[in-house]
């Protein structure tokens, strides 16, 4: 049996194209999806069942006992840290927002080691967006800064991008103009019209030149720029001007380095600056597929998107002080439940030393590094695959994820809310 | 004498890395992020050669990891793909935004003999370290 347009739980580009075969209630073939999105489908080592940790020993167990010591875990800690979030459903944020109340904890998603600065950028500034059928439709010049979809996004390109071709598009790679700027020469990079290679942690300097010379002060620029000739920064901001539709997408290029969010602030006041002359918008590579999901369900939640400190009666935000390596840093958390990520591996290690000294429940399908740190592990079905819900598209788009194939497993959302379930009952007792 | 060279490390994606991210004890996530990218030059004027080995310090860490060239790499930049090896020299402030600085740590890099952690070597002195474990 063939499963025509099934949405792809891999990245932010969230491609709903897929064909997935199965035969005997398993996957046996996935066509249209690139290699991150079959490896994907195709399937890995799983989590072999629910497990707690005895004597320093990871041992099996049964789902309510995994439950029971979870909750356990969270209603004895004074400072939970609830995080992850992003490779999974909506359906399971909203109830891992709702158990992060219960237990006066913060919960967070991996947008803060990812695309958080640049959502602080946007708050700072503002955002020129649209969606990405905008940029295919429309777009003839492609900007990407600090973003290498070749390794990252490998359709984001033809689906989207640079080499779509859409509506008012339709010589496609032909017909637009792709400027490149990157510490490195990229695959991306080899696909440019023009490409700018700057030392890192410069873009901030970059971009600043670039709006000097759009708002006509180009006289003021030294000779070069962070060790860019003014003459090809001349050349980028004309390609800008000149197009009748520009897109710039960001990556984690300007999030990652020195300036951080300062960098995106930047990057968007460029754009805002272009679209007192022709039509730009900009929009964020976001990593993983519901990242920006995780984003909108926290939001429309608490009013917040990320980082959300909900031990006061009301929701704080402050990243810098409420983000997950900022409490592991100081050593606040005293707990911490990871689901449907990998802190272990994603965090700097000094941050990773301190998860090793508390308790660690882990709600994911596959093991990892933060599987040797916990002390509750219990796996889950695949959402997108083996479940359905809702995810959002790196620009915003929502998305039903279809369940292809039965796994008899609990579904994330199933996962927590157990574990909300058992919280309010240990309330109930007090 | 040992040569040390002076660079800036970013991590970031790969496609192999990312192939594999969800199969973080597999060999091909071994393979595919337990590496350093140097430009060409850089690898040359190490005085490595063939399937070497490098050491790379940060203030915040050591981790040995395999050399590879990487043409597109300019010199005095290296690059680790985004992972548990990389994060071993990563640095935890996140400059009151939340966010570590993944691009950008100054580093020391030099040729060595030593072996390349596997990923339970990586974890190994963390587990069991603390917490209520009972």
């Amino acid at each position: 049996m063939i499963v025509e347009d099934v949405l792809c739980p891999f990245c932010g580009c969230l491609c709903d194209d897929i064909k997935v075969e199965v035969e005997d209630g398993r996957i046996v073939g996935v066509k249209r999806a690139c290699r991150l999105g079959s490896s994907k489908f195709m399937g890995h080592e799983r989590i072999s069942g629910p497990m707690v940790r005895r004597d320093g020993e990871l041992t099996e167990t049964t789902y309510d006992e995994a439950y029971d010591r979870a909750a356990q875990i969270l209603k004895a800690a004074k400072r939970p840290l609830l995080y992850g979030w992003c490779s999974t459903v909506c359906e399971t944020a909203k109830k891992g927002i709702l158990l992060a109340e219960e237990v006066g904890g913060v919960i967070d998603s991996t947008a803060t080691v990812c695309h958080g600065p640049s959502i602080i950028g946007i708050e700072e500034k503002g955002l020129a967006g649209s969606t990405l059928g905008q940029v295919k439709n429309r777009a003839d010049l492609i900007v990407f800064w600090g973003a290498n979809p070749a390794e990252a996004h490998p359709r984001h390109t033809m689906r989207y991008s640079s080499n779509s071709t859409g509506m008012f598009t339709p010589e496609g790679r032909g017909g637009r103009k792709v400027v490149v700027v990157d510490v490195r020469r990229t695959r991306t990079a080899k696909n440019a019209d023009k490409f700018i290679l700057i030392r890192p942690g410069t873009d901030y300097e970059v971009i600043s030149a670039l709006r000097m010379i759009v708002k006509g002060k180009g006289d003021l620029i030294p000779d070069t720029v962070a060790g860019i000739p003014k003459s090809d920064l001349e050349e980028v901001a004309g390609m800008m001007l000149a197009a009748k539709f520009g897109a710039v997408l960001i990556g984690l290029g300007l999030t990652h380095s020195r300036g951080r969010y300062k960098n995106v602030d930047n990057a968007l006041s460029l754009v805002a600056d272009l679209n007192g002359f022709t039509k730009f918008v900009v929009l964020a590579m976001r990593g993983h597929y519901n990242v920006a999901g995780f984003g909108q369900v926290c939001a429309w939640e608490t009013g917040y998107p990320m980082a959300v400190d909900l031990a006061r009666g009301a929701p704080y935000f402050n990243p810098g002080e409420t983000a997950a390596c900022d409490l592991l840093a100081r050593k606040e958390a005293d707990a911490m439940m990871v689901v449907a990520a990998d802190p272990a591996s994603n965090f700097p290690r000094a941050t990773v030393e301190a998860m090793a000294e508390i308790p660690v429940i882990q709600v994911d399908p596959f093991p990892n590094p933060t599987t040797f740190l916990a002390d509750v592990v219990i796996p889950t079905a695949v959402c997108g695959i083996e479940a359905e819900g809702t995810a959002y598209r790196m620009d915003g788009l929502s998305l039903r994820m279809k369940k292809v194939v039965d796994s008899g497993l609990p579904t994330d959302e199933e996962v927590v809310e157990n574990i909300l379930d058992r919280v309010r009952r240990l309330a109930d007792d007090n | 004498m040992v040569i040390i060279l002076k660079a800036i490390m970013i991590s970031g994606r790969t496609l192999g890395q990312g192939a594999s991210l969800e199969a973080k004890t597999s060999p091909e996530f071994f393979k595919a992020t337990s590496i350093c990218a140097l430009s060409e030059s850089d690898y040359d004027d190490l005085g490595i050669s063939g399937e070497a080995n490098v050491l790379v310090r940060t203030e915040f860490g050591e981790v040995v990891v395999s050399a590879r060239k990487d043409d597109g790499l300019p010199p005095g930049v290296i690059f680790i793909p985004m992972g548990p090896w990389a994060n071993a020299v990563v640095g935890m402030d996140t400059g009151g935004c939340g966010t570590p600085l993944f691009k950008g740590t100054e580093a020391e890099v030099e040729g060595t003999k030593m072996r390349v952690k596997d990923i339970q070597e990586l974890f190994a002195d963390l587990l069991r370290r603390g917490g209520d474990r009972s």
